[in-house]
């Protein structure tokens, strides 16, 4: 077990009221796994991923439950020890690359920091490491990018860079949140084809999230499907994507206008929209979007449980099979 | 097929009419300001399209960004000028109308925007913004003012409660009915959307593009339905056009261009769409990115990321040819 997230619970303490967008979440990563977490907008998965990393900025901070990782306490940890598991044990990409990079400094010498901090190597090794990194990510002439700033490169090329400094911590497991939402489709495909390379080439495991659940299930073992702050399946991907079991998988993959369907192939959409965090239906909060709600979901949220092997789902509507 | 449902083999010739817009050596370029050096840089959004869209007609127009789509739609509106070329509306002159000409015109020339946030003002209740362009046209007395703006917004799936709500109040996928509600307080004849439901969440998405259907199947409006997004597109139109750095470089009947895409940049594009497990297409790719929209084009637009490229697609721009019937294709290397 690499990763092993236990109850987590994170909220913005705002004028408005509490904002829970991370209400209790459990989940594994294992070494060298992919695992997708998805879901649409506002239903807190980045929040996810900044609880993990500690990184959720003010007025939100993690509230209780537990993150280990390689068997340490992450929460525990001082603020010293936490910067080094960030990028040493786990490298996060972000979707906007353009504002994670650092605009006046040179995409080499970007990476190169890291590589000083991280692996201690002098300044001229680091240089060398960068070109090395920057190469191995698919960037053509890495020695001419490695001098290149930010605002020089492409999108695409932004998201090379972004995604090399993550990997020139050589960590164990990469957060790519959102890795290839605001690229072009045929840039788009590029990206996902250097994760899937990297995730093959240097045995890593990836946290990948993103709203868009065909992206992910090409890419992840695994799929973990959150709304309004909790996970309401996971499953094998195949499996998932075959057979999903809740209510709101089943009417978000309804809902994806999948190419090739022909032109005459109904699209159904989900009803209503998705909830506001600070204003919450009560029991199950997909109750009021669901067909096959009753009173029983109007009154506690139904916990996530085992239906199948390695598929768990949380709905008082699904018989469980043994 | 289902008595009663839509013949998708009939939706060419017999559901649609004559030629409703037409569109030939559309131009549009932005001026960049001075160059240093004495000359103008101009960007050249679209670049010469030539296009036909007949009545009840739905054109889909896919690119990726930067590839013109948004000005297009933008220019054969006319909320762009348009640098050269004929647009043909309903058979009269669009570009050369004024005034109350435009005007009437622009009453069955409507578009939709992407982003229900920006295109709807914050100041007016619900009921005030449908009810607006009835009131600039004229077209409902002020006594028959509030039963039609309630049948406008029950035809887009909003409860009449909503009339006294402003827009911050509602979702996005709420506003946009309410945009799309506003034109079709008009009636218009077509409607360009620019990417509608590429702002909202996939399960709301779906929603919005059903009342986009409705529009087609049950109103029989045209339009040009403008998305990056091709398996949105697949769902809507009749005719799908790819454009590429302000050209269409392929064009044809839906099915025939999702089956069976003939330009190397089309068959790059379905192939970069990502697949829900079990249907995985060849993975083609492209590197690389499209010429600079600053440069005056020479040769084929797509000749620098093609992996097929010869000299010929360097020297010479490959026209948009019929390279089989309903299906054109602007390469030198499709037969």
């Amino acid at each position: 077990m690499l990763l092993s997230v236990r109850d987590l619970r994170s909220a913005f303490f705002l004028d408005e009221g509490e904002l829970w967008a991370v209400d209790g979440i459990s989940f594994d990563v294992d070494e060298g796994e992919t695992i997708g977490l998805v879901g649409e907008s506002g239903c807190g998965k980045t929040i996810v991923a900044l609880s993990i990393l500690d990184l959720i900025p003010y007025p939100g901070r993690v509230v209780s439950g537990r993150v280990s990782f390689e068997g340490r306490e992450l929460l525990d940890l001082p603020p010293e020890e936490m910067r080094r598991v960030r990028g040493a044990g786990i490298g996060i990409v972000f979707q906007e690359a353009a504002a994670a990079l650092n605009p006046v400094y040179r995409i080499g010498d970007q990476i190169a920091d890291v590589v000083r901090l991280h692996r201690g190597l002098d300044k001229h090794e680091a240089r060398r490491e960068a070109v090395e990194v920057l190469g191995a990510m698919g960037i053509p002439e890495p020695e001419k990018r490695a001098r290149s700033y930010p605002f020089e490169l492409s999108g695409g090329m932004k998201q090379r860079a972004m995604i090399a400094i993550a990997m020139a911590g050589r960590p164990k497991l990469l957060i790519a949140d959102e890795p290839t939402t605001a690229l072009d489709l045929t840039v788009q495909a590029e990206i996902a084809d250097l994760l899937r390379h990297i995730q093959d080439e240097y045995r890593m495991a990836i946290l990948i999230i993103s709203h868009d659940l065909e992206l992910v299930a090409e890419m992840a073992d695994r799929l973990m499907v959150m709304y309004t702050g909790r996970l309401v399946e996971t499953a094998d991907t195949n499996e998932l994507v075959a057979e999903p079991r809740h209510p709101y998988t089943q009417g978000l993959l309804g809902a994806i206008p999948v190419l090739g369907a022909g032109s005459d192939t109904p699209l159904e959409g989900i009803p209503g929209a998705v909830p506001d965090l600070l204003d919450l239906p009560s029991g199950c909060t997909f109750h009021p979007r669901c067909q096959l709600a009753d009173d029983e979901c109007e009154l506690e949220a139904p916990p996530l449980e085992g239906v199948m092997h390695r598929h768990q789902c949380a709905c008082y509507k699904v018989t469980v099979q043994k | 097929m289902q008595p009663g449902s839509l013949d998708p083999t009939a939706t060419d010739q017999s559901r649609h009419g004559d030629v409703l817009l037409s569109v030939r050596g559309l131009k549009t370029h932005f001026p960049l300001g001075q160059g240093w050096m004495g000359g103008r840089d101009v960007v050249r959004a679209v670049d010469g399209v030539d296009f036909d869209l007949r009545r009840g007609e739905v054109l889909g127009l896919v690119g990726e960004s930067g590839s013109g789509k948004t000005t297009l739609g933008r220019s054969v509106t006319r909320l762009v000028e348009p640098t050269a070329g004929v647009i043909r509306f309903d058979g009269g002159d669009f570009r050369r109308l004024t005034g109350k000409e435009l005007r009437r015109a622009r009453r069955r020339l409507q578009i939709v925007f992407q982003d229900p946030y920006a295109s709807l003002s914050p100041r007016m209740q619900i009921g005030q913004i449908v009810a607006e362009p009835l009131n600039l046209h004229r077209l409902v007395p002020p006594s028959q003012m509030k039963e039609r703006v309630l049948e406008l917004l029950g035809r887009v799936g909003i409860e009449p409660y909503f009339i006294y709500r402003y827009p911050h109040e509602m979702s996005g996928g709420q506003r946009q009915r309410i945009a799309i509600a506003r034109t079709l307080a008009l009636q218009p004849e077509l409607i360009v959307a620019d990417e509608p439901v590429s702002a909202l969440d996939v399960s709301v998405q779906a929603q919005i593009l059903k009342i986009f259907l409705g529009l087609k199947r049950t109103d029989g409006i045209a339009m040009l339905f403008v998305s990056h997004d091709i398996g949105v597109v697949e769902r809507i139109a009749d005719r799908i056009s790819v454009m590429y750095r302000g050209l269409f470089v392929e064009q044809a009947s839906t099915d025939r261009l999702i089956q069976s895409p003939l330009h190397p940049y089309t068959k790059a594009l379905l192939a970069a769409v990502p697949g829900v497990v079990g249907e995985k297409r060849p993975r083609v790719r492209v590197r690389g990115e499209p010429p600079k929209a600053t440069e005056e084009l020479r040769g084929c637009p797509f000749a620098g990321r093609c992996a097929l490229v010869e000299q010929v697609c360097r020297d010479v721009t490959p026209p948009l040819e019929p390279k089989a019937p309903g299906h054109d294709v602007a390469c030198h290397l499709v037969g």
